[in-house]
């Protein structure tokens, strides 16, 4: 019976494709989509300034207020400029680990490798930059470290630049991942062969490998910059700024003013939407 | 709807200078420091409808031995803490129990043991009434408002002064008969009649806990110890400290502007810091932008306070009595002091929701709350000034590990130079008595906030 | 002497990866409450407190409960998005990985504010089957893309060639289809589940009453008391984390091909 009733279902590639696709695309187009879409309508409300109710009509003023007000506008840069400063530096820093471990190390490293960079994510996200705090606090160890080397006073929290070394710091192994993983598609024959054509290590590695390992960079970068983009939680807690997400919350918190809320959160949504679909062009889906 | 408070403020002053005070001073608090504008308040506002309980609550807010009823209501006898076995019978409040509570609290508000054995009130609960209680906690007012708001989920909340009229207002809670609340006469006179759950002589809940925001200070590096608000203020008076001031951030943090502008500019003609004309407000945001620069970190954690001023990240600023006490108890050199100008202060009540599924459950969880055995746990354990103040036998004896010797007078809860000089918060609305009726509202705060943060 | 350079700037990195996580390991042992630097005195008392903690086994029982229940979905989803993708031509084809990763790469509070209005709409009331939808929501595009890739570099003639000799539809893939996924799969559902197990921002919007670990932390960083415990259990997890992420490497790399993300 079950052999008949799978048969029938492998002669019948459209119901395949049904009972395949159904699942997910009930779970995203319906759940997931529609929710968003309700978030998407609901920026075109607003509340009612005497009662603090819904208002269910459709008005532009929340983007209005946007637009006209300089502080979202400078909440807005701030989140998107850290976004791709700590992207950059995570790039930077995962190449060299990355090459090692896909290049260099023999299996048993890489295993232990992979393992150590695969940990972090699992300790706690909060309690990770609580340390962070510790550590570049006023008489904290990063102070007292470069105090004993002669440099004194160097206390980073609380201030805009802790932001980002936080941020580099958690978002990093999102980035190592994928690299690793565009490196080591690379066929070591690839390289003998650009060696053996007279191309020396650093032309090898600009013309060879960086192209090649490119759209797996762009795959890492999604994680970093979207996760840096929508976190709301260490720029309390390691400086005085805001991020677009501080300004949502309390927003749809403090002032009950989900219609607000929901028009700011566009403006993420929006940057994320482009940065997808160019990341798609740049071939970086294939590479995740 | 502010004046009973003060009219019970002043009275309850007089009461217990007559009585030769009584109490304890706490730490370092000047007694003279009560706000000039207290008795003059009370004396324009003894017609006040809240007047006549506010009257009879005063002739007990001295701490006196005697135990004698101080309001109208009933009040309620010692039980036993250890085990928990409080005096009031719970099967008379309410109705029968519904099996289940699910309520929104600040952390550290419904303990059950399992992060400290000795500060366990919700297994007690539980098995004299078989109400099961699920706890939400909320991070913030805002967040409790807007979970509180999410249909019949929740039956109540421990809502802030921030968050209390705004639930008011929107019908999101629901008065509560005081005559039929065993321990409500136990509460403190300070407290009984506050405008932030008390509105048109209804009462919106039942008092938890409370704290005075008073103005701390590393003893070590500000000198000589502030006595005014303009240490974080004034430009002149804060240019020691600049990049080591911090402020509690929250948009109700603008009342603390309010305040201080209330004394020092009285052209402004600020009455209460909770409710600003437009022009009032304004000053009060321009301080506080003017501020901005000045602040080494703002903070909302009470443990994130601790931190900054234990490693000097900053040395001066807003704070509650509980940060002092663990700092001074740590070993770092702290003052704290009441203002000049008074100060700001929370008091959290709770709230009956207006859809509660188990209201029965949720009256005889406030009935629980308000004895004098749990106040003490709850107080001890989240580090607060308890409501009611018969708590302080056992609270000034120490309970339990997270307990200190004197705690009711380190929090001032039997000071009248302390309570005095709170002005406690609530919710600022559009629709208000002082200002003409046309006020700032909240949802102003909340915006005006984000553009002084930047 | 590219190999030096690279291997020096590796050791870097990785004392960077490490350095806040021995700071909270100090700190699991400092007998003050508080943290400030250096430490002065020494304890290993909190091990025995957070241990007796109910509250933490609770919210660690709980967030476990949540990550299998997300990636068991995740997995479900995401290989039966993935062979969808793979094995068929049809409408709409190219925006499906677009769509599945938009959970991943919208903000957290978006999705957060988003599934919280939709549960909240529909009378859904919040429980651990609504942390799960949320988790699983961001968690299938990990598994999705791990299946895709694997199924790219495989080839559909092996197991035709399974049906061609006899096999059946089931056999087929218990024998042919599975074993070419199957570390694709574990290294999805590794991610997964590391995904759910540390999310704070879209669990502050899909759970109720209920804590999860990081929800608890949260809480409880609050209170300067428990400020110990909460170090001693980040130790404790990543001690516990370090057994499955080893054995799931080991089985990988038994898997012919090294783990891939």
């Amino acid at each position: 019976m079950r052999g008949r009733l799978l048969a029938f279902i492998y002669r019948h590639r459209s119901l395949q494709l049904l009972l395949l696709l159904v699942p997910p695309a009930g779970w995203f187009g319906v759940v997931y989509l529609g929710s968003l879409a309700v978030l998407f309508v609901a920026a075109f409300w607003s509340l009612d300034p005497l009662t603090s109710a819904i208002r269910h009509e459709l008005t532009l003023r929340n983007f209005q207020q946007l637009v006209t007000d300089g502080v979202y506008r400078v909440v807005a840069l701030r989140t998107i400029g850290i976004a791709a400063i700590v992207t950059v530096t995570d790039v930077l820093l995962a190449f060299p680990l990355a090459y090692y471990m896909a290049r260099y190390a023999r299996p048993r490293t890489r295993a232990i490798l992979f393992v150590l960079v695969l940990l972090p994510l699992w300790s706690s996200y909060l309690v990770r930059v609580y340390a962070w705090r510790v550590i570049l606090a006023q008489g904290g160890p990063l102070e007292w470290g470069l105090a004993q080397v002669g440099i004194p006073g160097v206390a980073i929290y609380p201030s805009d630049l802790a932001i980002p070394i936080v941020f580099s710091y958690i978002w990093l192994p999102y980035m190592i991942l994928p690299i690793y993983a565009g490196l080591e598609r690379i066929p070591g024959s690839l390289l003998e062969a650009s060696g053996d054509l007279g191309a020396r290590p650093g032309t090898t590695f600009r013309r060879v490998v960086l192209p090649l390992v490119f759209p797996a960079v762009v795959a890492g970068s999604i994680f970093t910059f979207s996760l840096t983009l929508g976190d709301y939680i260490t720029p309390v807690l390691v400086s005085n700024s805001q991020f677009i997400g501080n300004v949502v919350f309390d927003s749809q918190g403090v002032a009950g003013n989900v219609p607000f809320a929901a028009a700011f959160a566009m403006v993420p949504v929006l940057v994320m939407a482009l940065y997808l679909i160019v990341a798609r062009r740049l071939g970086a889906f294939d590479a995740l | 709807m502010r004046r009973p408070i003060l009219t019970l403020a002043a009275v309850a002053a007089l009461v217990a200078a007559a009585c030769g005070g009584g109490t304890a001073t706490p730490t370092t608090a000047p007694a003279s420091s009560a706000p000039s504008s207290a008795p003059t308040t009370a004396a324009s506002s003894a017609a006040s409808p809240g007047a006549s309980p506010a009257a009879s609550a005063g002739t007990s807010a001295a701490p006196s031995a005697s135990g004698s009823a101080s309001n109208p209501y009933p009040t309620g006898d010692y039980g036993t803490i250890s085990p928990l076995k409080p005096a009031v019978d719970l099967s008379k409040v309410g109705g029968a129990g519904e099996g289940e509570l699910d309520i929104i609290i600040w952390g550290g508000y419904a303990e059950d043991g399992t992060n400290v054995k000795e500060y366990d009130w919700v297994h007690p609960f539980t098995d004299e009434t078989g109400c099961k209680v699920n706890t939400k906690v909320g991070n913030t007012s805002d967040e409790m408002v807007t979970l509180l708001r999410q249909g019949s989920t929740y039956d109540g909340v421990s809502a802030s002064g921030d968050a209390t009229l705004r639930l008011i207002a929107n019908g999101d809670v629901t008065a509560i008969d005081p005559t039929t609340m065993p321990g409500m006469g136990d509460v403190a006179p300070y407290l009984i009649n506050a405008p932030h759950y008390v509105v048109d002589g209804k009462y919106y809940g039942t008092p938890h806990g409370w704290g005075g925001n008073t103005l701390l200070y590393r003893s070590d590096m500000v000198t000589p110890a502030p006595t005014s608000w303009n240490v974080v203020f004034d430009p002149t008076a804060a240019q020691p400290y600049a990049g080591k001031i911090t402020a509690y951030d929250s948009p109700i943090y603008i009342a603390d502007a309010a305040l201080y502008l209330k004394a020092h500019n009285p052209e402004l003609g600020i009455t209460d810091p909770y409710e600003l004309t437009q022009p009032q407000f304004d000053a009060a945001v321009n301080l506080l932008k003017q501020q901005r620069p000045w602040v080494g970190k703002y903070w909302s954690l009470f443990s994130d306070e601790i931190d900054n001023f234990k490693n000097g990240t900053t040395i001066v600023g807003t704070t509650w009595p509980y940060q002092f006490n663990a700092l001074k108890a740590g070993g770092t050199p702290v003052g704290q002091v009441v203002p000049t100008e008074g100060m700001t202060g929370w008091a959290d009540t709770w709230m009956l929701s207006s859809k509660a599924a188990h209201p029965n459950c949720m009256l005889k969880w406030m009935a629980w709350m308000l004895t004098p055995e749990v106040q003490t746990q709850v107080a001890e354990y989240f580090g607060e000034a308890p409501a009611n103040p018969k708590a302080c036998k056992y609270l000034d004896a120490t309970y339990a590990s997270y307990g200190f010797k004197n705690f009711c007078d380190e929090f001032g809860v039997n000071d009248p130079s302390f309570y005095n000089s709170v002005a406690f918060w609530k919710t600022p609305l559009a629709d208000c008595a002082g200002g003409g009726g046309t006020c700032v509202d909240y949802s102003v705060w909340s915006q005006k906030w984000t553009e002084i943060k930047g | 002497m590219a190999r030096r350079v690279v291997g020096i700037a590796t050791i870097v990195v990785l004392l960077f990866l490490y350095l806040p996580i021995l700071v909270i390991a100090l700190y699991a042992f400092n007998a003050d409450r508080g943290q400030s630097w250096p430490i002065t005195e020494w304890t290993t008392r909190w091990f025995g407190d957070a241990l007796a903690n109910e509250g933490v086994r609770d919210a660690f029982v709980l967030s476990l409960e949540a990550a299998v229940g997300a990636t068991a979905l995740a997995l479900l989803l995401g290989s039966l998005a993935a062979f969808a993708v793979h094995r068929f031509r049809f409408f709409g084809r190219e925006t499906i990985s677009f769509v599945l990763l938009l959970p991943l790469a919208l903000p957290g509070i978006v999705t957060g504010m988003a599934l919280n209005a939709t549960f909240n709409t529909i009378g859904l009331k919040f429980s651990l089957f609504t942390i799960i939808v949320g988790h699983a929501t961001f968690c299938v595009v990990v598994v999705y893309n791990n299946v895709v890739a694997r199924l790219r570099r495989s080839s559909h003639s092996i197991e035709e060639a399974s049906m061609d000799l006899g096999a059946d539809t089931w056999q087929t893939f218990r024998y042919v289809t599975f074993p070419v996924v199957r570390t694709a799969l574990l290294a999805g559902a590794l991610l997964a589940f590391a995904l759910s197990f540390d999310e704070v921002i879209v669990t502050t919007f899909t759970a109720g009453t209920d804590q999860t670990l990081p929800i608890w932390i949260l809480t409880n960083l609050r209170l300067p008391n428990q400020r110990p415990i909460v170090n001693v259990v980040a130790v404790l997890v990543i001690l516990l984390s370090a057994i499955p992420v080893w054995l799931s490497q080991r089985l990988a790399s038994e898997g012919g091909t090294p783990t891939r993300h």
